[in-house]
């Protein structure tokens, strides 16, 4: 045991020397595993950053909710097909909310898009969405401000609204933005309620943060005529493990307000922020893809550079195994030292891999939130470790196989 | 006591389809405390049978008992543990680590054997400035003359006090005042009590043992104690 701490320890003194003696080439030999274990540790960095912006999304959506659409959000059917569906109206959701029993809330929504202004300030193409006071419910919403628009507002379709976190921010970045009055698309509306903080990037034009929530009557008052464009039904489940019942009596419903018959295709979709998850799942899986394909390719040319590296050093240092084996290294304190060795250089190269990507994450940061966190690190050690052992076992074993007296009548 | 024994030993070494007989037929014994000098043509052998003493290598026919145990019965490993307790080479061309220093040179056998730190370090800075080098332990292999070089290989040869001291040509790569001044430390260490076998070509240095056996074609040609054996009286210079 204690003859083996000491090897080890011998070992690595040969190895940092040897480096030592060998800069330039040392350092060539690790561009590959910088540039393997920085991609790895990246590549882990980014899709954490991306799962974690997706989940705090997504429970910003709801995963009980269902969206009964003219479109499919991701689907194989061609669009031209779908484009020919019959528009979604207020009056099928009439006829539709009475016909559904499980669900425990339903809200038609729709969109548009306009200049929202206060006084000198404005922010261009917000989505506008609206619909009832119910559409709470099928939410997660939590409120910095105020409260949700009223079932009386709602249905009044008076002019009030509830801007979400970005938005009150573009436009009251120092005021209470509570009863002030705004304009979106040049008509007045009073600001009852600011949301928390709900969404992520990732979810894009559905992400909370960057709308206004209006009651559906005011958009079609004011902005878009109600017979053009379709509106979307979001549904409820009472509970997540009902959500495909729910779906199930949701579908027949439709199919009954639609007048369909039993061979005809549905003419709706009912999306779920699980096809969103598929979605994402593809751009990840993409990701990972790439990322593997060049972590593989650098630490497979970064190996063979080490272990051609290795063997020049096991070939110019002959001479010393044979010195060393004349005096009475065994053949696993030959092995170790040489597999150490190439374990040093990967180790050094892993690290200045890891120094790179943790700089390069850091200006990654201000685009998508990211960190490295320990595993990155413990990955990215145990990568250059291991590349290390085993692009140095050859040349370590060739060098413990040598005869002594072979290897000290080498010139 | 017997340190080596070996029987009818012979060594043949294959280059293509021909044979090489190195060692054809060879019979010895020395006994703890000997000092012998081995002679011969070169091509004669001598450093194929100091390699197969020194246990680098394992007879092609023949026994080899070292210290009672049959050497050619043995694993690598084995080897590997006699060499560094048992036996303390030194070459020709001195075979320093060129990156280490002095006293890491001669630590380095002591490394391998598993012995402490401090115990270590004692020990070789002992063995340095008994061959008359404590003044140059840090000093790397290219700071050192060729016969300092030597003194440190024969310091690291000491250091595991082993059972013997198997020099081949120690003195062929120095000149002869140089050669003179290792000749007294191996009388030194002859006289300490120990077991020495060296290879010259030099009559004048072969005088210096006690023994001299003559080696031509493989085969031992003549094994003489030497009448009045020369004994060095050079004082060691730094
Ligand atoms: N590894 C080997 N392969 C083939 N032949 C070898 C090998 N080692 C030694 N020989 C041959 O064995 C014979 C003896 O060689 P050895 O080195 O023992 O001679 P030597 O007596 O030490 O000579 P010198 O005085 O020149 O050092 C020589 O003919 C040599 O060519
Ligand atoms: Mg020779």
């Amino acid at each position: 045991m204690e003859t083996i701490f000491l090897e080890i320890k011998e070992a690595m003194f040969i190895a940092l020397r040897a480096i030592q003696a060998n800069k330039v080439r040392s350092i060539l030999t690790m561009l590959g595993i910088v540039i393997g274990v920085a991609s790895v540790v990246l590549m882990t960095t980014a899709i954490k950053g991306i799962d974690n912006s997706f989940q705090k999304g997504m429970s910003a959506l709801g995963s009980d909710i269902l969206y009964v659409d003219k479109w499919a959000w991701f689907t194989n059917t061609d669009w031209w097909k779908m484009r020919n569906r019959r528009n979604m109206t207020m009056d099928e959701y009439n006829r539709f909310k009475d016909l559904v029993k499980l669900p425990s809330a339903t809200a038609p929504t729709t969109t548009t898009r306009q200049v929202v202004k206060y006084q000198n300030k404005k922010v261009d193409g917000v989505f506008i969405n609206g619909s009832t006071a119910d559409y709470l419910k099928t939410t997660n919403f939590t409120f910095a401000q105020g409260r949700f628009y009223s079932d009386i507002e709602g249905k009044g379709s008076r002019y009030v609204a509830v801007l979400g976190s970005e938005i009150a921010k573009g436009l009251f970045p120092t005021e209470n933005a509570i009863d002030k009055i705004i304009k979106l698309g040049g008509q007045n509306f009073r600001v009852v309620g600011v949301l928390d903080e709900q969404g992520s990037f990732i979810l894009g034009s559905f992400n909370p943060d960057r709308q206004v929530f209006i009651p559906i009557g005011t958009i079609f008052k004011s902005f878009t005529s109600q017979s053009f464009g379709t509106i979307t039904f979001n549904v409820k489940a009472p509970s997540p493990t009902l959500v495909e019942e729910t779906k199930d009596e949701v579908e027949s419903a439709m199919r009954k307000v639609r007048g369909l018959k039993f061979d005809e295709p549905n003419d709706f979709s009912i999306n779920q922020q699980e096809s969103l998850k598929a979605n994402i799942d593809k751009i990840v899986g993409v990701i990972q893809i790439a990322g593997l394909f060049i972590t593989g390719l650098s630490l497979f040319v970064g190996a063979i550079g080490i272990m051609n590296i290795m063997f020049v050093s096991v070939k110019e240092r002959t001479k010393e195994i044979g010195v060393r084996k004349a005096i009475g290294a065994k053949r696993r304190t030959i092995l170790g030292q040489f597999i150490l060795e190439s374990s040093f250089i990967c180790l050094f190269g892993g690290l200045i891999g890891l120094l790179i990507a943790v700089l390069l994450s850091m200006a990654v940061n201000q685009v998508l939130p990211t960190s490295i966190q320990y595993d990155s690190v413990i990955l990215a050690i145990s990568i250059s470790l291991i590349t290390g052992v085993v692009a140095g076992f050859a040349p370590a074993y060739t060098a413990a196989k040598m005869d002594p007296v072979d290897a000290l009548r080498y010139e | 006591m017997n340190i080596i024994n070996i029987e009818n030993v012979a060594k043949v070494y294959k280059v293509g389809s021909e044979e090489v007989h190195a060692l054809r037929d060879i019979s010895l014994r020395i006994d703890k405390n000997e000092y012998v000098a081995i002679m011969g043509p070169s091509g004669s052998g001598k450093s194929t049978l100091m390699n197969m003493l020194g246990c680098l290598d394992t007879p092609s026919s023949g026994k080899y008992e070292f210290t009672g145990s049959n050497v050619s019965q043995m694993t690598d490993n084995e080897l590997a543990k006699i060499r560094n307790k048992e036996i303390g080479f030194v070459f020709q061309t001195f075979n320093l680590l060129p990156r280490s220093n002095a006293l890491h040179n001669v630590e380095l056998p002591l490394i391998y054997a598993g012995m402490h730190s401090t115990e270590r370090k004692e020990r070789a800075q002992e063995a340095l400035e008994s061959v008359g080098l404590g003044d140059r332990i840090h000093h790397k292999p290219n700071e050192l003359s060729g016969g300092q070089r030597q003194r440190v290989a024969v310091a690291r040869a000491l250091v595991t006090r082993p059972s013997i001291i198997l020099a081949d040509e120690p003195t062929g790569n120095l000149d002869s005042k140089t050669g003179e001044e290792i000749m007294l430390l191996f009388n030194q260490i002859y006289e300490a009590g120990n077991t020495i076998i060296l290879v010259t070509h030099e009559e004048y240095i072969a005088e210096h043992a006690a023994r001299i056996i003559r080696i031509k074609d493989g085969l031992v040609e003549s094994d003489e104690i030497v009448a009045k054996r020369y004994i060095p009286k050079v004082k060691v210079a730094n």
